[in-house]
Order: structure tokens, then sequence, then C-alpha cells
């Protein structure tokens, strides 16, 4: 059930809150144990919260879309009176004294906390293995990865634990997880829902947004999320597809890509241009260098914030993550700055690629969710990294800070989900989603 | 400091501290290093003078 089924039943009183979150509280007793999606299980606070709702929405105060909904938090974002763990032992004997920004509206938006998922600790990785309270797996194949950082947000939505869920992305940690695991992952305009109150991993790069089963209850978690000054009172509509016009980034995002992902990719993009879709190709001249960058900024960042941690209490990170801080202590000021620059030159130049269109579409994620405990897949062109495929897609727009949203558009033979990214203008995500939304029913209907 | 010069202190403070592991992991993060300083959009302080893209007379 999507969020935009029970809505209308919940304010209806045809549905009842309290029987929502019992179902989603089952799920993850019997599914948890297997695929280590969360972190903390809230289910006696989330109980007594949905008859809270129950009973207000029969009094007659229904307040909107999300009254009622279980929903869970990714275990970076504070909720008070609830550890903040990041995956990591670091923060074992930690606890929220408040709630964050994001989580305050939507539990002013009337939804109920079901738990917090786990994730690739302190959000530094794409795999979501590297957890101090165990791997997370994916439920199409729980012997591969369900992408990351907000592996278990992916696998609660796929599953039906929750029925929204808040994640963060800094080089792609929503819609990497989306594309793995065959939902919708938004990364709203950098700096549009604020980050107060969620650990950071790059305070520059991170962004906070939801993942859901569709576009529309994407859009209704986005909209609770955003300033009360700023959120839409109507229900958003669908763009034309006829007429829509797209761009695609040649090159550097298309030439690393699993054979199915490219397949699957570029099939989508010729059934919209059937469809009516406008599609062009646009250029990024600088894509090559956008790794790099990214590197040295999140490096920068990450260890600034970790330093003292780390000194302090170094065998309480994993192996991996411990190794990464390390290193990304070694990062030169003069390159940190370098890397600031590129990133403003990238930033432009997707500025100019999204000139005279109305998104750019790619892939969301280079491969299929992979293997735990690959460290190279195969692509077009030969065996990769698998971090370096991950992020190869995703990384560009944090560093932008475009909004970009993730959809289902297929999977592999094996049944792994792939994903479609959409990259909208600046100041325009509302515009982003609804050009999303004509996308994600031409998928459907030509499916 | 030339990237060489940075990854031979590195790997030597890494080897001082009982890191060993981190070696193959600094000789990643110099090659990404090696790219961002090769990038053509650099400046150099006995080249051009540099201008801002955003501008033009």
């Amino acid at each position: 059930m999507t969020i935009a089924d029970a809505a209308p039943r919940i304010a209806r009183g045809e549905l009842r809150s309290e029987k929502l979150a019992e179902e989603c509280l089952a799920k993850i007793e019997t599914l948890n144990p297997k695929l280590n999606a969360f972190i903390t299980v809230l289910a006696y606070q989330a109980l007594v919260d949905a008859r809270k709702a129950d009973r207000e929405i029969a009094a007659g105060r229904y307040l909107g879309p999300l009254h009622g909904i279980p929903v869970s938090l990714k275990d970076l974002v504070d909720l008070a009176g609830s550890p903040t763990t990041a995956a990591s032992l670091v923060r074992r004997d930690h606890r929220a004294t408040k709630d964050a920004v994001v989580t305050a509206r939507l539990r002013a938006a009337g939804a109920i906390f079901v738990g917090k998922t786990n994730l690739h600790e302190f959000a530094f990785g794409t795999t979501s293995e590297d957890s101090g309270f165990g791997l997370a797996r994916n439920p199409v194949d729980p012997e591969r990865s369900p992408g990351g950082s907000s592996g278990g947000s992916a696998i609660a939505i796929a599953t039906g634990m929750s029925l929204g869920t808040v994640g963060t992305d800094t080089g792609g940690s929503i819609r990497i997880p989306a594309a793995a695991c065959g939902v919708v992952g938004l990364k709203p305009e950098w700096g549009e829902i604020s980050a107060s109150g969620v650990v950071p991993l790059s305070r520059q790069l991170d962004h906070v947004g939801p993942l859901a089963q569709t576009v529309t209850d994407a859009w209704l978690q986005y909209n609770a999320m955003r300033p009360s000054n700023k959120r839409w009172t109507s229900a958003i509509e669908t763009a034309p597809i006829k007429g829509l016009r797209l761009a695609t980034p040649a090159g550097y995002f298309f030439d690393r890509l699993d054979v199915d992902v490219e397949r699957s990719v570029l099939g989508t993009i010729d059934r919209l241009r059937g469809a009516g879709v406008a599609v062009s190709e646009a250029a990024i001249p600088h894509a090559r260098d956008m790794a790099a960058i990214y590197l040295h900024l999140v490096f920068g960042d990450a260890a600034e914030y970790h330093a003292s941690t780390l000194d302090r209490r170094p065998q309480d990170y994993t192996p991996n993550v411990r190794l990464r801080l390390e290193m990304a202590r070694c990062v030169l000021a003069e390159d940190y700055i370098r890397a600031m620059r590129g990133r403003a030159l990238i930033a432009r130049e997707v500025d100019r690629a999204l000139d005279g269109v109305d998104a750019l579409v790619l892939p969301a994620l280079a491969i299929p969710a992979p293997p735990i405990g690959a460290a190279t897949v195969p692509v077009k062109g030969g065996a990769d990294a698998v971090r370096t495929l991950m992020l190869r897609c995703s990384q560009p727009f944090n560093l932008s800070g475009h909004p970009a949203i993730s959809l289902p558009c297929g999977t592999t033979p094996a049944g792994l989900p792939i994903g479609l990214q959409l990259v909208g203008h600046k100041g325009a995500t509302p515009a982003l989603v609804q050009a999303a939304l004509a996308v994600e029913r031409a998928i459907a209907n030509a499916g | 400091m030339t990237v060489a010069e940075w990854l031979a202190m590195a790997t030597a403070d890494a080897a001082r501290r009982g890191l060993p592991d981190l070696v193959p992991a600094l000789e990643g993060l110099a090659r990404a290093t090696e790219a961002l300083r090769a990038a053509d959009w650099n400046d150099d302080a006995d080249g051009e003078t540099p201008v801002d893209d955003e501008e033009s007379a």
C-alpha cells in the first residue's frame, strides 16, 4: 500500500493508523532478522502515536496526507528520546534530546515513527556493508547489497516495513539504494530541506530527502519536509509527457555501464521519445574530473568532523571506515581548495546542460546491486571498483546542488532493479517531480 | 609539495603508526590528486591571469 492509497482512507476513517502501524511492525518482525534494515524499532511508541492519530482524525482534526502514516528515519537523523547511532559503535551511547528539523516537520504532519534504519557507517560508503550493527541486505537478493548509504531506508520501503522514510544523500546515498532496491529516491536541491539535527558527512554536499514506493509518495513526504511557508496546499499535477524536453548528458555517464543497465536506460529513453518526449544531447565537459573533485571535498569535510573521535576511539569504527577516515586526514589544503574551484565549475556546466530543457535524463546507478563483498564488478570496457561505479552517475549533482530523482525503469534478467535519474533546475524541485510523475506513468504504460 | 613527495610522507607516517592497510588506499588517493591537479581548469601563478567565467567584458 502506498501513502497516496492509504491517506484518503485514513482521512475517511476507513483505515486506522493503528492497523497500518501493526502491519509495518509485523513486517519488521518477520523480515528484519534477515535483511537488517532497522537498527532501532519503536514498536510501543509507534502504536501509542498511531492510536492517538486515530483519535485525532476521528475528532475531525486531520492534518493531511501523512497523518497516521508509518515512516522510518535513517539513523543519522535525530528523533527525540532515541539513539542516533549513525550505524557506528562510536555513537552507541547517544540519545537525541530533540528532533531534527526534518523529524519535527514530519511529526507536525502527523507521521508515525516506526524506527531508525541501518546505513553505511556515518554514511561514508555506498553499500551499507560497513555498519557497527551488521550489514544490510538487498530484499530482491539477500546476497547482494541494498546500496547505500541509506540502505536500510530503501529496504524498508521496498518491503513495506514503512510507507515513507527519510534518507540523506552526499554522493548518491538516496538515489543509489533507491535504484538498487527498486524504489523512488528524491534528492531535493542542496539546502532546501534543513540538515539541522542530522549527523553530517560533508555539510556542503549533504542533502536530506525522501525515499518512497512512488513519485507521488516521495512528493507527499518532500512537501511535508519543507518549511511551512513553502509547502504546496493543493495536489501536485503530472506534467504533460508530450512536449517534455529531456537531455542526455553524453559520454562519461554512459561509457562505463553494466550492459543490462545500459539496455534498460536507453530502451526507456527510446520509449519516452516514442511517447512524445523531445530528447536531445547535452554536454558536461568536465564530467571526468568530478570523481577527484568529490573525493577531496568529502574527505576534507569528513576528516574535520571525525578527527577528535578518531584520535580517541579508532577501534570503535568499522575497519574500512576507519581506514577511509585515516586516509581522509591526509588531504592537503591546496587540493581541497582546488576541489572547491572545480565544484563551482561543475555547477555552471550542469546549469548550461539544462539550458532549454526541463531535465537531464541518465542512469541513477551504473550497475545493479553488487554482490556483498565484491570489490570490482564487470562493466562495459572492463571491470571497475564497486565504489567508483556506484557514485559515478549521482555524485555530480551533489557537487552542483541540483535536484535529482531516481525512479525504477526495469530489471536485469535476474530481476535486479535498475534506476533512471532525472536532474532538474535549481529552484524548481516541484517541476522536476512533475516531470518524474509523467515519466513514471509513461514507463508504467509501456510496461 | 608534489604528489610523489606527499605520498612518500603519508606512507612513512602510516608505517610509523602501524597502519600498513592504509598504504594501498593512499596510493588510490594519490592517483585522484594527480587527476585533480592535472585538470585543465587549474591556474598557474606564472600563466594567464585568472578571469571569472561568469563575467565577460
